[in-house]
């Protein structure tokens, strides 16, 4: 044998031993399966175990979501709600006789509103109101109780209340939170002659159906009006704010809407007041109120209407020529939105036939309202009187008018 | 005179309790829809499909925007039946939760039906005069809808409450919109 076949043949020798004693037998590779199979149920009892508990989880997770939305959902209808508005106005105001010139600055009205649910059916509403920001003896402010009754309603679109509330007349009186109307100051017909804000005490029943008819009915205190003095037949001095107020005398309201179709507004209003003055035989009897208005939105563009009548019996406010009081006003609007808010300007003619002699006039505004959230409003406006009687032509005026208000 | 005034006082307040109790007699007791009638009228079953979706950090500013508030909830539940889905939400007109119920389908308001108005004005928009108005209605460019809603005098705070729930419900749809196509497609 030659010496290089040897040494290989040695080599092959000492490398085949170690590795045939290396390889596992038929037993070894058993219980390697045995093994795996024993790891393989190990991992399985894991995840079925992972996966139990993230079912678990997830039932949980479930559950909290759906406890903390019933919670979220629940808790804005507490049965006890706080409202609000106010409105700031500075007033500038150049009259022909100087002597009338306005200039100032007041906070005319804060109002807070609480409410509450006894039930599902009983309510109770409220509006109190500081006028003026300062009220007392000497103040030029008053604290007023305007709303405060108790709502039952009898199903889904008929409700009663009883208590102190809103007469259900024209546009002003019964919504009149700031950013809901153009003008620093409320329009001139519903403050002479449907006298707004203009509550009663009483009873009513509301209903509504499904095409958009409603109608309200009340049986409420009446007016007050003085018959003599210098506010003499003045409806907005007949005004008993359910004050210790005199009650011989009731009055009833009715009201038909139409608000079927959207953006428009057709309502007509009707009271009978038994006795305006709340006395016999003081030349004041009976007063009979018709008030019209009408809203219709046309894309942005708005237009507005309102036309009221008084017309009273008795033989002394015949003689002052008092018997019959109208007023009536339009109102052209236009609103859009920028991005940062909304505007609106408008324009307003009003005719004004009152009582006094100041409460004879024409008056036309124009101005804007801008809303940089929807429930707050920046206004300007431009009013000019002019007073039909030439008696009162001293009180003409011009100006201009700046505000801001809210509600919440 | 005042025999008189009392005279027609008297038939004034017998025409006012003819009104009343004439009103009463047809005052029409408006039942509302159940979810369930909603789902069932919405999506053929009372027990569809549904899932939730979750107010991440994006989508609650996204709702926050759209509500003017921040969402009340953590998520949305929404139901579904291939590509329509329904939407339930709560949203306070002025002082109460008023819940509106959406369908959406390929990013189009279907329909919206209120399921419960509990607020004391603005009763116009539980009915259909007023709801139709969102038939058809979709976001524009600027995640807002598409047409205007005529608004309803002394109910403004209840029709805003009804616009903001709608664009919420159709940014939500378009936020899901393409998964569930995605599920459509797959075999």
């Amino acid at each position: 044998m030659k010496p290089y076949l040897y040494c290989l043949g040695m080599v092959l020798l000492a490398t085949a031993g170690p590795a045939a004693s290396q390889t596992p037998d038929i037993d070894e590779i058993w219980e390697i399966v045995q093994q795996q199979q024993r790891e393989i149920a190990d991992l399985k009892a894991r995840l079925a175990d992972a996966d139990a508990q993230l079912a678990a989880a997830d039932e949980k997770i479930e559950a909290t979501g759906d406890y903390l939305d019933s919670v979220a959902v629940a808790a804005p209808a507490s049965a006890t709600k706080i409202g609000g508005y106010g409105e700031l106005h500075y007033n500038n105001l150049n009259a022909t006789d100087s002597t009338m010139d306005s200039e100032e600055i007041d906070f005319h009205r804060f109002v807070l509103f609480f409410g509450h649910d006894f039930s599902d059916r009983v309510s109770f509403f409220s509006e109190l109101e500081l006028e003026h920001s300062l009220a007392g003896d000497g103040a030029p402010g008053e604290v007023e109780l305007e709303q405060a009754y108790i709502n039952y309603a009898l199903t889904d679109s008929l409700s009663a209340k009883t208590g102190l509330f809103l007469m259900p007349i024209g546009f002003i009186n019964e919504t009149h939170e700031p950013p809901t109307f153009y003008g620093v100051e409320r329009n001139a017909v519903e403050n002479v002659i449907v006298p707004s804000t203009w509550w009663e005490a009483g009873a009513a029943l509301s209903g509504h159906n499904e095409i958009g008819l409603s109608w309200d009915v009340a049986l409420h205190s009446g007016l007050a009006m003085p018959t003599t003095g210098s506010s003499a037949f003045r409806i907005r001095s007949g005004r008993q704010k359910v004050a210790e107020a005199m009650a011989s005398d009731p009055a009833v309201t009715f009201r038909l809407r139409y608000s079927g179709i959207p953006g428009l507004d057709l309502a007509a209003s009707y009271q009978y007041q038994s006795d305006a003055s709340q006395i016999a035989g003081d030349g004041l009897d009976a007063g009979n109120l018709f008030v019209a208005n009408a809203s219709y939105d046309i894309g942005a563009f708005r237009l507005k209407g309102l036309y009221s009548q008084w017309n009273f019996n008795g033989f002394a406010i015949e003689a002052a020529d008092a018997d019959k009081q109208t007023g009536w006003y339009v109102e052209p609007s236009y609103r859009f939105g920028t991005t940062k808010g909304e505007w609106g300007v408008y324009a307003r003619h009003a005719d004004v036939d009152g009582a006094r002699t100041q409460d004879k006039f024409t008056q036309f505004e124009l101005g804007a309202n801008y809303w940089p959230v929807d429930n707050v409003v920046l206004k300007f406006d431009f009013r000019q009187r002019d007073h039909e009687l030439a008696s009162e032509v001293g009180r003409d005026f011009d100006g201009f008018d700046l505000g801001v208000g809210y509600q919440f | 005179m005042i025999q008189a005034n009392r005279k027609n006082l008297g038939l004034v307040l017998r025409i006012a309790l003819l009104t009343v109790f004439t009103t009463a007699a047809i005052a029409q007791s408006s039942a509302y829809q159940s979810k369930p009638e909603f789902l069932e009228q919405s999506l053929g079953t009372t027990q569809p499909q549904s899932d939730v979706i979750w107010f991440d950090d994006e989508l609650r500013a996204v709702a926050t925007r759209i509500l003017g508030h921040p969402p009340g909830t953590m998520r949305m539940r929404y139901w579904f039946d291939g590509s329509r889905t329904a939407w339930i939400v709560d949203e306070i007109g002025k002082e109460k939760p008023i819940t509106l119920g959406i369908v959406i389908q390929n990013g189009e308001i279907e329909r919206m039906s209120v399921l419960q108005f509990r607020e004391s004005r603005g009763w116009e928009i539980k009915y259909p005069f007023f709801t139709e108005q969102f038939d058809g209605v979709r976001l524009d460019k600027n995640d807002k809808l598409n047409e205007r809603i005529d608004g309803i005098t002394g109910a403004t705070l209840s029709v805003r409450a009804a616009t903001r729930s709608a664009n919420l419900a159709l940014v939500l749809s378009e936020h899901i919109r393409q998964p569930i196509q995605e599920t459509i497609a797959a075999p």
